[in-house]
Parts: C-alpha cells; sequence; structure tokens
C-alpha cells in the first residue's frame, strides 16, 4: 500500500542577499504576510505553514490556489526535493515526478545518450532504460533524430523527448505540476492518452493546476491553500466553488 | 532543547547523511556519466581536443623544469620528474578543492528539480579532476622513460596514494561545497587559499633547498604529504612514514567534519541554492 502523509510540514525558504533589508521593507508594505524575518534577522518567505495531509492508495488529490500559494513547493516537498525545516512526512511507495521534464538534458549529447541519463537519473539502471527505448522511439516519432546532438531540435520535439522518457515508468505515486500542453495538436492528444495510463496505473496522485476541467478529469479531492496554509481539502466540486467565490 | 532530544537528532542527522552517501554510491553509474559530459564540454568542437590538455601540461613541464631547474641550480634530470609530478599532482589536489566549491551551486537546476542524493555532486566533481587528470598520464610517462630508472613493484604504492586523494576529495568536496553555496563569497577566498599553499608546498621548489630550516612547511603541511605518497613510490625514493601518517590523519579528521556538517546540513543545500 503507498501512502504520503504530512504532519504539520513548514518550509521557511531564506533569502540571503546584500538588500535584503530595502527588499524587507519594500515587500511587507504589500501586505501579503508571508515575509517575515528570521531569528538571524534574515528574510524568509513562509511558502508552507503547518501543512498536514494524509493520502492513501486510491487518492487523487489536486492543489489549488492562486500564483504562490505554495502549491509548487508543496509538491516539491512530496516529491522529496525540499526536506521540511519543521514536522514531518512519509512517503511509502515508489515516486515519480512530473515537474520538468527537461531537466538536465545536455544540448550536446544525442537524443539516445539523453535518454540513458534521464533513465539513470530516475533511478532506472542502464539496461532498465534500455528496455523501454523502443517505446520511446515510437511514442516521440523523432526517428533518426535521435541521433543527433539536442541542439538541433524544436523546443516542441525536446518536450517529445523529455515527457516521452519521464513518463516511461509507471511510480505509484505521481507527481505532476501543471499539464504540459505543448507541441502540436496530435502530439497533445497522443501525450494526454499516456499520461491518463500512468494517471490511472498510480496508487496515489498529486496534481497542480489552474485548469478546472483537468482538475476535475483527475481528481477526486482538492485542496485549497492560499499564502502557504492549506485552507480546505474536500471534494472536488466543493473546493472549486469555494475557490471561483472567494477568488 | 534538551540534551536527549539534541542527540537524538545528530545521531539521525548522520544516518540520514550515511545514507545519502550509500544512494550516491549507488548511482555511480550517472555520477561516471555526468563527469564525462563535463569533461567532453571542455573540448566541443576543438579540432585537438584532449590533446591540448596534454599538450599545454607538457610545454609547463618542459618550461619551467629547464628555468626553474637553473634558477635553483638543480640537475634538470633530478630535478624535472620531480617538477611533473608535482605540477600534475598539485593540479589534480586544486581542482577539486577549486570545483568542490561550486559543486553544489553548479548542480541547483538538478537539485531543485529532482529529488538526488547531494552527495553525488561532490563525487561528480572528484571523478571529473582524475579523468581530467588522467590526460597527464601520457606526459608522466614520458618523464618517466626520459629521466628515470624503470620503475619496480615499489612504483605501485602510488596507487593506494592516489586513492586516498580522491578520498580526500571527497570529503573536501562536501565540507567546501556545502560552505559555499551558504556564503558566497567563499570561493575566492579559496582560490587565494589555494594560491597560497601553492607556493608554501614542495611543488616547484625543493624540500632540501630549505637546509633543514622551516622543516614543518613540509613534514606537516598535509599538501606536501599528499604529493609526496603519490610521487616518491614513483620517483624510487623512500616515502617517509610520516607523509602517510599526516595524510590519514588529515583524511580522518577531514571526514569526521564532513560527516557533521554534512549531516547537520545536508537538507539544508537545496534551500540555499
Amino acid at each position: 500500500m503507498s501512502r504520503v502523509e504530512l504532519t504539520d510540514v513548514v518550509v521557511d525558504f531564506p533569502i540571503y542577499d546584500g538588500r535584503s533589508r530595502s527588499l524587507r521593507h519594500r515587500i511587507l508594505g504589500l501586505g501579503s504576510g508571508r515575509i517575515g524575518a528570521s531569528a538571524g534577522h534574515n528574510v524568509v518567505v513562509h511558502a508552507l505553514r503547518n501543512i498536514s495531509l494524509s493520502l492513501t492508495d486510491g487518492d487523487r488529490l489536486g492543489l489549488i490556489g492562486r500564483n504562490g500559494a505554495g502549491k509548487s513547493t508543496l509538491l516539491r516537498v512530496v516529491a522529496g526535493i525540499y526536506e521540511p525545516i519543521a514536522g514531518r512526512i512519509v512517503v511509502t511507495g515508489r515516486l515519480g515526478s512530473l515537474t520538468n521534464v527537461t531537466m538536465g538534458m545536455d544540448m550536446d549529447s544525442s537524443g539516445y545518450e539523453n535518454i540513458v541519463v534521464r533513465g539513470l537519473m530516475m533511478g532506472m539502471t542502464r539496461r532498465e532504460t534500455l528496455s523501454h527505448l523502443s517505446d520511446i522511439e515510437s511514442f516521440t516519432e523523432l526517428g533518426d533524430h535521435l541521433s543527433l546532438p539536442l541542439r538541433t531540435y524544436s523546443a516542441g520535439m525536446l518536450l517529445r523527448l523529455g515527457f516521452a522518457v519521464s513518463t516511461s515508468l509507471a511510480p505509484e505515486i505521481l507527481v505532476i505540476d501543471e499539464m504540459i500542453a505543448a507541441g502540436d495538436r496530435a502530439f497533445a492528444d497522443k501525450a494526454a492518452k499516456r499520461l491518463d495510463r500512468l494517471t490511472s496505473a498510480a496508487h496515489i496522485l498529486v496534481v497542480a493546476s489552474h485548469s478546472p476541467e483537468t482538475l476535475k478529469r483527475l481528481c477526486n479531492k482538492l485542496a485549497l491553500l492560499r499564502d502557504g496554509r492549506l485552507v480546505d481539502i474536500g471534494p472536488v466540486s466543493e473546493i472549486l466553488q469555494r475557490y471561483e467565490s472567494e477568488g | 532543547m534538551s540534551d536527549a532530544s539534541e542527540e537524538g537528532r545528530m545521531r539521525r542527522d548522520l544516518r540520514l547523511a550515511w545514507l545519502d552517501l550509500l544512494m550516491a554510491a549507488q548511482r555511480w553509474h550517472l555520477i561516471v556519466h555526468l563527469a564525462w559530459l563535463d569533461v567532453r564540454q571542455r573540448y566541443r568542437r576543438s579540432v585537438l581536443g584532449p590533446i591540448w590538455l596534454t599538450v599545454s601540461v607538457a610545454f609547463q613541464i618542459g618550461a619551467m623544469g629547464l628555468v626553474y631547474g637553473e634558477l635553483f641550480h638543480q640537475d634538470v634530470s633530478r630535478y624535472l620528474p620531480r617538477l611533473a609530478f608535482g605540477l600534475t599532482m598539485w593540479g589534480l589536489i586544486s581542482t577539486m578543492v577549486a570545483d568542490g566549491c561550486l559543486c553544489f551551486i553548479s548542480a541547483d537546476s538538478f537539485l531543485k528539480q529532482e529529488a538526488l542524493p547531494k552527495s553525488m555532486f561532490p563525487a561528480r566533481v572528484v571523478m571529473r579532476s582524475l579523468i581530467v587528470f588522467a590526460h597527464n598520464l601520457v606526459v608522466l610517462l614520458a618523464v618517466i622513460v626520459i629521466f628515470l630508472p624503470l620503475p619496480g613493484w615499489g612504483a605501485l604504492m602510488a596507487l593506494p596514494g592516489m586513492a586516498l586523494i580522491a578520498v580526500n576529495g571527497m570529503w573536501i568536496g562536501l565540507v567546501v561545497g556545502l560552505l559555499c553555496t551558504r556564503f558566497r563569497d567563499l570561493p575566492p577566498i579559496v582560490g587565494s587559499f589555494m594560491q597560497v599553499a601553492f607556493f608554501l608546498t614542495p611543488v616547484i621548489w625543493v624540500p632540501e633547498a630549505l637546509h633543514g630550516k622551516w622543516w614543518w612547511l613540509v613534514s606537516l603541511n598535509p599538501f606536501a604529504s599528499f604529493l609526496s605518497i603519490v610521487s616518491d613510490p614513483l620517483l624510487d625514493v623512500p616515502t617517509p612514514v610520516s607523509r602517510w601518517l599526516v595524510a590519514i590523519v588529515v583524511t580522518l579528521i577531514g571526514w569526521t567534519l564532513a560527516m557533521l556538517l554534512f549531516g547537520r546540513f545536508r537538507a539544508r543545500i537545496t534551500y540555499w541554492l
């Protein structure tokens, strides 16, 4: 059984900047209340404040909230990128994240070389990655381009490659940041199908999005974030309504 | 916070730091690959590629060997091999330190996107430095053939010396990498420290030139010890036991420091990027 459990998770980002003082004065004036001072008088951004959540098999959680509410930070905490400065997080199950699919790609290496590196980065061995090769080849439709260095690729081609490799493994806990909606029409349809396969295979899904359609399609519960706080968590339609009415 | 919970926390930190190192070791494939990419980046689109690195070292050793040999009134056939080993080994050590400073900073696009073991990145620097160092092997081999008697089995003692340098490169990367990520003024300070250390270490000068004065400059200088444990066996001169002793003590102290520091601040690295 897979499980994601957050207890009173706090994430503060310190800002070490020569002009931190003036920055503080300037931003405090705007009064969003998320920027304060740490004990050492450094400016900190309170990205997440005392978040508690518990997810088990079958949970499809959508994160909603305005820009800067802490959606991406929360995803990164779940993905293990940021370890909370206070509170606990327990994740059981093989985790995979689709946050930046073209991360770590080397423009001077060929498509094939990048597939292997990306696979290694996802925790696969070289052999495991190569076993997915034909699937990746056919999905990307890049053909002979895969032997050429990445700098010859267009943005769309790069995305296809990154997406294909990143989605070649089916994780038990899947973390997705904002739907990747680029590339031509035909590719977008194909990508959506592949993504659906992945999301339905995952035991737990956590996705951040601004699109009500996406959230309705993928999720069975929503969490509303505001200024780094978890304001409400509940059924999709209810939370969407609250989000839209409160703005 | 009570002492008990403080101690429990430290134990947990250390366990996580150790786990991080183990997970990095599991990904040695990726580490080697990233190191190779870094090296290849340097010769991208140059026709001679890796040969440039080798040729420039050969010229440096040749020119400095002749000029400084004359300055220090040394016999070239004795001085030049020492210089060759000294300069190349120093190159290895100083790149490990200088690049170690940036090991996390330069990996920010990885660290902010994926939950990778942090110690992968100092390991990548050590690996990259070793690959670059390997470019000198041709030159060193030529120096041995031209100036030295054929090395015997004793020369193999250079290998554990090299291994110990790599082991030290790893803790140095963890420590300076961590500190430099938090305090961005540090890299240039480390740079000038290494510059001073270069002149205080018998790389271009020979210890005999001190005539017994300032003996500690050589025998207590960790850099001198690390140079000595690798180059003495190759030069076919006996390595003083004290050199190994200093090297091992530095290794132990360094790793203790690294584990404490890395344990305490490992999780903060992503926040500092």
